[in-house]
């Protein structure tokens, strides 16, 4: 590929405070009745005027000093004005020429290399508030006249991070809004949950010109729903713009819609029907300052973020690079490895089970490692059966795959299946003996040398136990006992 | 004796004193409206059952023997811009009519809180959008000085409801004058507070850097008592100012000698009544007498005022009534086919003419590519012409002025020509634009019988001053206290 792709985002996030962002309705509106998570000023009522509620900014800042903004002292609000339902006041009040958090970065690494990261530039954080939702009644067959409109959402606090188009490919798009939401995670200013809509991502995608190193026009895409999705859509709109030019044509300015269902981008509007927000500078709210000496305290008390954490575990518990990257992708599978690794002290052996087979029957269901059905303790109780000697490594993986499935916890999965390792010597000699017998082939390639022929017999032993005797143990006594035939 | 002749202070003392019950008080209101409201319509909304109640309760209380509170048995009528919960509250406009406020303002809460009858909503341009009242939605309120006049606006109803006697108090909102041009029309007082100092929480927005709430009283003590009452900070109104409030009663009572007062030579021009000036001349001689210096002092931005404000308040309106599109509550068309059409329709049925003209002039000097050359522009020469005001400030303790720059005119006289009525503001619209206070009290009358107002404006937050200069010319005018002539049967009956 010769042509360069430029990608820039425009990411949501929506700021987990207690209260929304001028008013003093909650912000767990989630599943709540319709319009009964609201007030005279979330509605905008006649006569209503916003109040600043002060964790927005804590947060906001928080963010900015994570991803290495610069954070102004003095910044401004505006209003977005536009004609949708989902605004009740017709106007969105946000951030415009003076944003709270400017010129930051994330350093993400680089596509199949191991050379140094390669730095994405942040332009600017700002805040403002969320819109309502519309809801579009399903009725059947027809196509429903009239729409209904929830403001629940409305007022809810959203930090808008906006990047440099420093992307050059869909893939790094993606992780880079991994790690985003990784970190504004390990901040707890977000949950960083794209399905349910509380971490949303615009981009604007074009294609550079290798031989002029002109930009080519940009489109915008929206409604990509999650970080499949961002990937899946940026890539179809490279190969759209890339047909285009290839076919001699222009690339249209525009918004597109990604359709999910139909994985393809849909035209949404052109630049000539662009809106013109007509901001300017919001009158009920005075400039936003903020005291140098909150910024060095909100600063000094920043949690633990994903690369220290990483950097720790290695030093720590003792991880390779590879595990520990894993194991603070995200803040749940850290604080998961963390809660088990308190009651553990073979941190490797953890960490393989962890992104062995737990990170597998999650992947499988689609199921966030919080909603894990085995416990970090559960996931310990059953390692210590295996250090203990009481089950097979090789048993742990079905007694495993039972908790998964019930929820049970694993002396319990022992106790109902009779699963135990058959720790009886008398018992287990008298399989070997049986084996032996009804292998006189195998028995006579070990006489003659042939030692991989000792782990044939030791594979039978296994197998005729159902895998529940002691590895170490049949090993010994088999040799043993063929070497006495000698 | 009516009661509802009295002022508000005479009514607080009568009650104190138990000589009279806020039952009676208000019985007395409503027999007055009964007479007159016919002819002056000053009223969108009567609440007589709840005034009455409310009244007996405050009988109640001061029989049971707990604190009479200080407003106790005034009746108070509300601007309908203001949030009254349980209460229509229209804006002046079709597009909000049957709209029910779920809450109360700030300042209604202080002041039911203070023991005042809210007896109802007053009549006012829509959207406090002009200058005579004719814009009302409704209908047109008329001067009980003449009831061919107009009593002015926005807050025409507020005033001619004082002025009639058909309330004690009552509160306006002033964004260009439209406290103290009606005032002035209807020989009231009327105070504009500085911006910040009386909360907005509740006041339906039509230009909210400019917006204040402020009382239409009978004299300039109420003045005081009322703003004893609705100023301070509230944490609602982010833009409402952290300061003490003095107490302004007090405050009323200390005389002025070596007060100086500045008089702008921009305001004394063509189109300047004759006999407003007279009456402006002679009341200064007065302070001159009381013991005032007095110099003339130039305000050089005064010419871009009026432009400026009709870029500001406008561009702030097509935002604050961007709302009202027929989704959430207020009107909405009977006839749409999809949302463009509801909104379209929805507006271009509900709004008045004078309101569509304001929106699209705001949307314009907002749009992208005009935004600078307008807007931006605007707020440039905003703050030219408060500079003016800082360093006349640095000189002089008030400026004197005009209210306006003639008495009320007739109705129907400047309804068609916008221009022309945005002109009967010029004296009080800078005042808005530099976010100081101005109170405007009587001062004459024009040989028709019209009263004549005189503006005092001064630094901000000092609103104690302008009261200071405006309740010792009323106390030492010689000028005898009238009332309209439709109020003279009652002055008859008191001789009894």
């Amino acid at each position: 590929m010769k042509e360069k792709v430029v990608i820039g985002l425009e990411v949501h996030i929506q700021l987990m405070t207690d209260t929304k962002m001028f008013c003093n309705c909650s912000t767990d509106y989630i599943g709540k009745e319709p319009n009964t998570n609201t007030c005279p000023v979330c509605l905008g009522l006649p006569g209503a005027l916003p109040v600043l509620n002060r964790k927005v900014i804590e947060y906001a800042v928080k963010t900015g000093l994570a991803l290495n903004c610069k954070v102004n002292t003095v910044s401004k609000f505006h209003r977005k004005n536009y004609f949708y339902p989902d605004s009740p006041k017709a106007y969105q009040i946000s951030q415009f020429d003076i944003p709270l958090n400017i010129n930051g970065y994330i350093d993400i690494p680089r596509e199949n290399s191991n050379k140094e990261n390669r730095r994405i530039g942040i332009t600017r954080i700002h805040i403002e508030e969320d819109a309502g939702k519309l809801v579009h009644e399903e009725t059947d067959d027809s196509v429903s006249t009239y729409s209904l409109v929830d403001y629940n959402r409305c007022g809810i606090p959203l930090a808008e991070i906006v990047t440099e188009p420093d992307f050059r490919s869909p893939e790094e798009a993606r992780v880079f809004l991994m790690m985003l939401r990784n970190i504004v995670q390990h901040l707890g200013v977000c949950d960083g949950n794209m399905e349910e809509g509380s971490m949303r991502c615009d981009a604007n995608i074009s294609i550079c010109d290798s031989k002029t190193g002109k930009l080519g026009t940009k489109t915008e895409v929206k409604n990509m729903n999650s970080f499949r999705s961002v990937k899946k859509a940026l890539e179809y709109e490279v190969k759209r713009q890339m047909k285009i030019l290839e076919d001699g044509e222009k690339v249209i300015q525009e918004t597109r819609r990604w359709d999910e269902e139909r994985n393809v981008t849909i035209s949404m509007r052109s630049k000539e029907e662009a809106h013109d927000y007509r901001y300017f500078p919001e009158p009920d709210l005075p400039p936003l300052k903020i005291d140098v000496k909150m910024i060095e305290k909100i600063r000094n008390n920043l949690p633990e973020l994903p690369e220290a954490r990483k950097k720790r575990f290695v030093n720590i518990y003792k991880l390779s690079e590879y595990d520990a990257n894993i194991l603070t992708s995200s803040k749940a599978i850290g604080d998961y490895y963390e809660n088990a690794a308190l009651i553990y002290k073979n941190r490797k052996i953890l960490s393989n089970w962890i992104m062995g087979e737990l990170m597998r029957f999650l992947n499988e269901e689609k199921i966030d490692i919080e909603q894990s059905p085995i416990s970090p303790e559960n996931l310990i109780e059953m390692l210590k059966l295996i250090d203990k000697g009481v089950i097979s490594g090789k048993i742990a993986k079905e007694v495993f795959e039972k908790m998964y499935k019930t929820g049970s916890n694993a002396s319990q999965i022992v106790k109902e299946n009779g699963i135990t390792q058959i720790t009886n010597e008398i018992e287990l000699i008298e399989i070997i003996e049986k084996v032996i017998k009804d292998n006189p082939k195998s028995v006579k390639d070990f006489n003659e040398g042939k030692e991989k022929a000792l782990n044939f017999l030791i594979g039978q032993v296994m197998r005729y136990t159902k895998g529940r005797a002691k590895p170490d143990f049949v090993f010994d006594a088999i040799k043993k006992r063929l070497n006495k035939d000698l | 004796m009516k009661f509802n002749l009295l002022t508000a202070r005479e009514i607080t003392n009568l009650v104190k004193e138990k000589k009279v019950s806020a039952y009676e008080v208000t019985k007395d209101i409503f027999s007055q409206i009964d007479r007159i409201e016919n002819k002056i319509k000053a009223f969108l909304y009567i609440d007589r059952e709840n005034a009455l109640k409310q009244a007996k309760n405050i009988d109640e209380k001061i029989k049971k023997g707990e604190k009479i509170p200080y407003l106790a048995g005034v009746a108070l009528t509300v601007k309908d811009i203001l949030a009254v919960k349980g209460m229509e509250t229209t804006c002046g406009s079709k597009i909000l009519k049957r709209f029910i406020s779920p809450y109360n303002a700030t300042v209604i809460n202080a002041l039911k809180e203070a023991g005042a009858i809210i007896i109802g909503k007053a009549n006012m341009d829509e959207f406090a959008m002009g200058s005579s009242t004719e814009n009302s939605a409704f209908f047109t309120t008329h001067n009980p000085w003449d009831l061919e006049r107009v009593p002015g606006g926005s807050s025409g109803g507020s005033a001619a409801a004082v002025a009639a006697d058909e309330t004690h108090v009552a509160l306006g909102t002033d964004t260009g004058g439209s406290v103290r041009q009606p005032a002035s029309f209807c020989g009231i007082v009327g105070l504009k507070p500085t911006y910040g100092r009386v909360s907005r929480y509740g006041l339906v927005a039509y230009a909210s850097s400019l917006d204040q709430i402020g009382p239409l009283t009978k004299n300039v003590e109420d003045s005081a008592i009322m703003m004893n009452v609705i100023s301070g900070q509230d944490k609602k109104d982010s833009t409402s100012a952290n300061l003490e409030v003095p107490d302004y009663l007090e405050s009323c009572k200390v005389g002025i000698k070596g007060l100086k007062i500045g008089i702008p030579n921009e305001y004394f021009i063509e189109g300047l009544d004759k006999e407003v000036k007279l009456a402006i001349d002679n009341a200064l001689k007065l302070y001159e007498k009381m013991g005032a210096e007095i110099e003339e002092v130039s305000l050089p931005h005064t010419e871009y005022s009026l432009p400026t404000y009709y870029l500001i308040a406008t561009a702030e309106a097509s935002s604050n009534l961007a709302r009202y599109d027929g989704v959430q509550y207020g009107y909405r068309t009977k006839n749409y086919t999809d949302l463009s059409s509801l909104y379209r329709k929805t507006r271009s049925e509900g709004f008045g003419s004078e309101v569509k003209r304001r929106i699209m002039l705001g949307t314009y000097a907002l749009s992208s590519g005009y935004y600078d050359d307008y807007y931006l522009k605007a707020q440039k020469v905003r703050t030219l012409i408060k500079q003016d005001f800082d360093r006349a400030f640095e000189k002089y303790d008030v400026l004197i002025t005009p209210t306006a720059p003639t008495p009320a005119f007739k109705l129907n006289e400047k309804v068609n020509d916008p221009l022309t009525m945005y002109l009967s503001d010029i004296y009080t619209i800078p005042v808005n634009l530099a976010g100081i206070p101005a109170i405007s009290i009587n001062c004459g009358y024009s040989k028709n019988n019209l009263p004549i107002g005189l503006q005092i404006i001064g630094k901000p937050f000092d609103e104690k001053t302008i009261i200071q200069a405006a309740y010792n010319f009323e106390q030492n005018s010689q000028l005898k206290k009238r009332k309209p002539d439709i109020n003279l049967p009652e002055v008859k009956e008191e001789v009894e």
